[in-house]
């Protein structure tokens, strides 16, 4: 558990932050707080170093007129000085709100508004563009400070002003008065809001969610107790600080256990920092778990012989017991020894090519994740475990215990959090975590917390006899056919998605009579399936129209139907016709959001002929789309889409043999 | 770019410069000069000695006729090495990289003429050569961030894409810490994005290093972006040089560019 008294020497509760930040500065001043690689090499902090950066930049901060409840933009890749900015701005009671990096500047306006930023600490020339750009719209903004001066040297403007600067002068400032950011963090109440995280919004203008200090500090130190984190854990963080799960491990977690942070080089160089660091504890969405194992199969597929039988051997090994040995469930005494072999010739290696050698505990969510990707990992001996929770309840609602995981739920109400089902299916939590409201909207707030205090998340679930709570759709997506069975379009898509050749899909079928889906295909696994049959083809939208990935598509459509079948209540939602699309949804093009959740209603209106072309009962259709590129760029793919038809299957039919 | 470079005085000047293989006279009496922290572009069709002349600047060529006067100094012969001492440096059309070894490694090639550890020192990795390799390791460091390159750092060049190579070939040339740069077609054979980066690497080099850049390419539109003046060559004589906007207004150039005579 935390090493973290109650009260710090100085009397003051470690109710805030920056309190505990000062607090991990007087334990442990001199272990490593923060690492960065930078140049080529890991360079790192101590804590007592990272509280003097970040007492300098809060006073710097102070002298650029930044003031109790203002609220400071951080824009940028995950750096050890935006962490530090974050627990500046709440050094003077301001309110730090990270916004998306890779955000065009457009979708910055509405934030950059609705929080009346008048200052912003961004990571480069290429953040200070994107300012530079709306500023127009966004008049308010008095100060843009930058953390990485490449580029910058010919920007004039009396309103540019590099980070190093403003510490540098804050530093000045605390030397001469060391008592005034002593006394603005003695003014800080644990009831203060302490961030502002806009929710992507899948509908609609996002929202700012205000959390208190007390609420992520509450879920940090359910989490922590729950996982047994500590200052020996170690978090590499690489996803976008303005995500909910990224404050709560890299910054609530971390100040709150001491866990030292590692930032990587860049986005690129992920997977290389992962083997370098070896993170004790890690966070991934499923979509990244994906990735790696998809990355692991096709190099096994192109393996020597000898290699890939050995890998395909004790992979079914690991099948068959390797989950039930990281749980402490019996296992006979051969399958213990062959694991034993097989951890020593293949799952060690693995886990070391992977970066998780040290892994101690890893969590996933955001997304449902495979049943067949959950087992592999915890197959391997990586102890995976699944998360449950929204921007609104700090990412901190269920969490799957040690020893007691099952695949098809998130896990039992974490520590302090009450959970309960409304009568139409609807989760509704309750507890510390639970956001003060929606920035601005007294209204959404009200709609969101009911009189008796829960929370409604808006997903439908059920908790199971053990307590185990398990989600089927959001509340609001499970829609009726018109022959009144019930439709869970999500529920459809993840099954589909767990194919490695099936990377997004999209299913019709509220009001309608039965179910139509369109296909993304995952261009690395099909690109590869197709390359080994010496299928030639020019391109993504290429290989979309042929008729062999058509058909394999069709093939993993029909698996699911089986799937479907076997189940009474979703029997009658099986695909009955489905396409494949010829470009990728993206969030540039706003068919995704930006945490890469499927925006439904523009897709199908954006792709309505394509739905027509579904129902119609059409073979073919001809479409042509507007698509924008990273740099702005806009230019058109036209294609015709071929429509199949899949095989449905009785329902209660035997989907064993399928499945 | 925002802002602005200064343009300093003539560093580089090529005086009466003429070269030929027997009897095919490759550049007949050519002259023009590169002035400081300039970006200068040598175009021409296929055949109008564009690739000659980079040669004879870099010393590979020597000339029959003419000098070189670089920072004062007058050379009748340029060689390879006395033309890198000075601080001449130069990617190659067709990349010049060891493909079996890493990006580090080749950009490290760069700095070969700096290291003055002998090679006993060397071969212990003793004292100063370990010292020297730390310094210039960190040189080189700083060159992987410039042109964002950090995630292939330890991959062997002959498995890279061949936009990323010809970015690690810049790399190596850089890590020279050259006061001239000379770029043969930077450009040649990649797409749309890739000239992109490429036009961005070598304006921000120019920018930020303050290096003089003398660059080769085919590709008119890119020149004329990115160069501050404009050389132009065909069957091995010069019939143009001025601004990007006076060259593409020249009537001989259009000639060469557009006629019929090839």
């Amino acid at each position: 558990m935390a090493a973290t008294a109650d009260a710090s020497a100085s009397g003051l509760a470690l109710d805030t932050f920056p309190r505990l930040l000062l607090q991990h500065a007087r334990v442990r001043g001199g272990k490593t707080a923060t690492r960065e690689k930078d140049l080529g090499i890991w360079q790192s902090w101590t804590w007592q170093e990272a509280a003097d950066e970040t007492r300098a930049m809060a006073a710097g901060l102070a002298a650029l007129g930044f003031r109790r409840g203002d609220h400071l933009a951080i824009i940028g890749d995950n750096r050890p000085r935006l962490y530090w900015a974050m627990c500046a701005a709440q050094m003077l009671g301001g309110i730090p709100v990270p916004l998306y990096q890779d955000a065009v500047a457009a979708e910055m306006i509405f934030a950059l508004q609705d929080a009346e930023i008048r200052i912003a600490i961004v990571e480069d020339q290429e953040q200070v563009d994107k300012l530079l750009e709306v500023r127009e719209q966004c008049p308010a903004i008095e100060h843009i400070l930058y953390d990485d001066p490449r580029g910058m040297r010919h920007y004039t403007q009396t309103f540019l002003q590099s980070l190093d600067e403003v510490v540098a002068m804050g530093g000045i400032h605390n030397r001469n008065q060391p008592e005034f950011i002593e006394a603005e963090i003695a003014r800080g109440k644990t009831d203060d809001v302490a961030i502002m995280l806009y929710t992507s919004g899948t509908t609609g203008k996002p929202k700012g969610v205000c959390q208190t200090h007390a609420a992520f500090i509450a879920a940090a130190r359910g989490g922590c107790g729950f996982d047994r984190l500590d200052d020996s854990d170690e978090i590499l963080s690489y996803l976008p600080m303005a995500w909910v799960g990224d404050h709560l491990f890299s910054y609530a977690q971390a100040l709150y256990a001491g866990i030292t942070v590692n930032c990587p080089e860049s986005s690129e160089t992920v997977p290389i920092c992962l083997r370098e660091i070896g993170p004790t504890y890690y966070f991934a969405p499923p979509r990244v778990f994906e990735n790696l194992l998809t990355q692991v199969m096709i190099r096994m597929e192109d393996a020597a012989a000898i290699k890939r039988g050995m890998f395909h051997y004790f992979m079914a090994v690991a099948k068959r017991c390797g989950a039930e040995i990281l749980d402490g469930r019996p296992v006979t005494p051969l399958d213990r020894l062959r694991y034993a072999l097989g951890n020593l010739l293949v799952y060690g290696p693995l886990r070391n090519v992977l970066g998780m050698s040290r892994i101690r505990v890893a969590y996933t969510a955001g997304a449902a994740i495979g049943p067949d990707l959950f087992r592999f990992y915890r197959s391997i001996g990586i102890n995976l475990k699944q998360l449950y929770g929204q921007t609104e309840t700090c990412a901190y609602v269920c969490l799957q215990p040690d020893g007691g995981i099952k695949f098809d739920s998130v896990g039992k109400p974490a520590p302090q959090v009450e959970v309960k089902v409304a009568d139409n299916g609807e989760i509704l939590v309750r507890g510390p975590m639970l956001l003060k409201e929606y920035y601005k909207r007294p209204r959404d707030t009200a709609e969101a917390i009911d009189a008796e205090g829960y929370f409604h998340t808006g997903d439908a679930g059920f908790l199971d006899e053990d307590g185990h709570l398990k989600i089927i759709d959001r509340a609001k997506d499970v829609g009726k056919l018109s022959t009144g069975a019930m439709f869970a379009p999500n529920y459809i898509e993840n099954k589909l998605k767990f194919f490695p050749h099936i990377k997004e899909v999209v299913a019709f079928g509220h009001d309608r009579a039965m179910v139509c889906a369109f296909v993304n295909i995952d261009m690395g696994s099909v690109g590869n399936w197709a390359e080994r049959r010496g299928l030639a083809y020019s391109g993504y939208t290429d290989l979309t129209g042929k008729a062999e990935v058509l058909q394999l598509i069709g093939e993993c459509v029909e698996q699911v139907n089986a799937e479907l079948a076997h189940d009474a209540m979703l029997a009658g939602t099986q695909i009955h016709r489905f396409l494949v699309l010829h470009k990728e949804l993206d969030p540039d093009d706003d068919e995704l959001t930006r945490t890469r959740k499927v925006r439904r209603g523009f897709i199908s209106e954006k792709y309505g002929v394509l739905i027509d072309a579904l129902y119609s009962g059409k073979a073919s259709q001809f479409i042509e789309t507007q698509v924008r590129f990273e740099d702005g760029r806009t230019g058109k793919v036209s294609a015709d889409l071929a429509i199949r038809d899949a095989k449905t299957f009785p329902a209660g039919a035997a989907a064993r043999k399928a499945a | 770019m925002m802002g602005e470079r200064v343009i300093g005085d003539v560093i580089l000047d090529l005086r009466n410069i003429s070269l030929a293989f027997g009897g095919v006279k490759a550049l007949t009496e050519i002259s023009f000069d590169v002035r400081e922290h300039e970006i200068r572009a040598i175009i021409g069709p296929n055949g109008a000695g564009k690739s000659s002349m980079l040669n004879v600047i870099s010393g590979v060529y020597r000339p029959q006729q003419g000098e070189i006067v670089f920072h004062g100094e007058h050379f009748a012969r340029m060689n390879s090495y006395k033309a890198a001492k000075a601080g001449i440096a130069r990617t190659f059309q067709n990349i010049a990289l060891f493909k079996g070894m890493s990006v580090l490694d080749n950009i490290m090639t760069g700095r070969t003429l700096m290291m003055k550890a002998n090679l006993l020192q060397q071969a212990f990795w003793w004292g100063p050569a370990r010292r020297e390799e730390l310094a210039h390791r960190a040189k080189v460091e700083e060159i992987i961030d410039f042109l964002e390159i950090q995630h292939i750092r330890k991959t062997p060049v002959g498995r890279l894409p061949y936009g990323l190579q010809k970015r690690v070939d810049l790399g190596r040339a850089l890590a020279m810490e050259p006061r001239i740069l000379l770029l043969d077609e930077p450009m040649a054979g990649m797409n749309v994005e890739e000239k992109q980066d490429m036009s961005r690497f070598i304006l921000d080099v120019n920018d930020q290093m303050g290096t003089t850049i003398v660059l080769i390419e085919h590709d008119m539109g890119v020149v004329m972006d990115i160069s501050d003046r404009v050389v132009v060559l065909d069957y091995g004589k010069k019939i143009g040089d001025g601004s990007p906007d006076a060259v593409r207004a020249n009537p001989e150039v259009i000639q060469a560019y557009l006629g019929a005579s090839h």
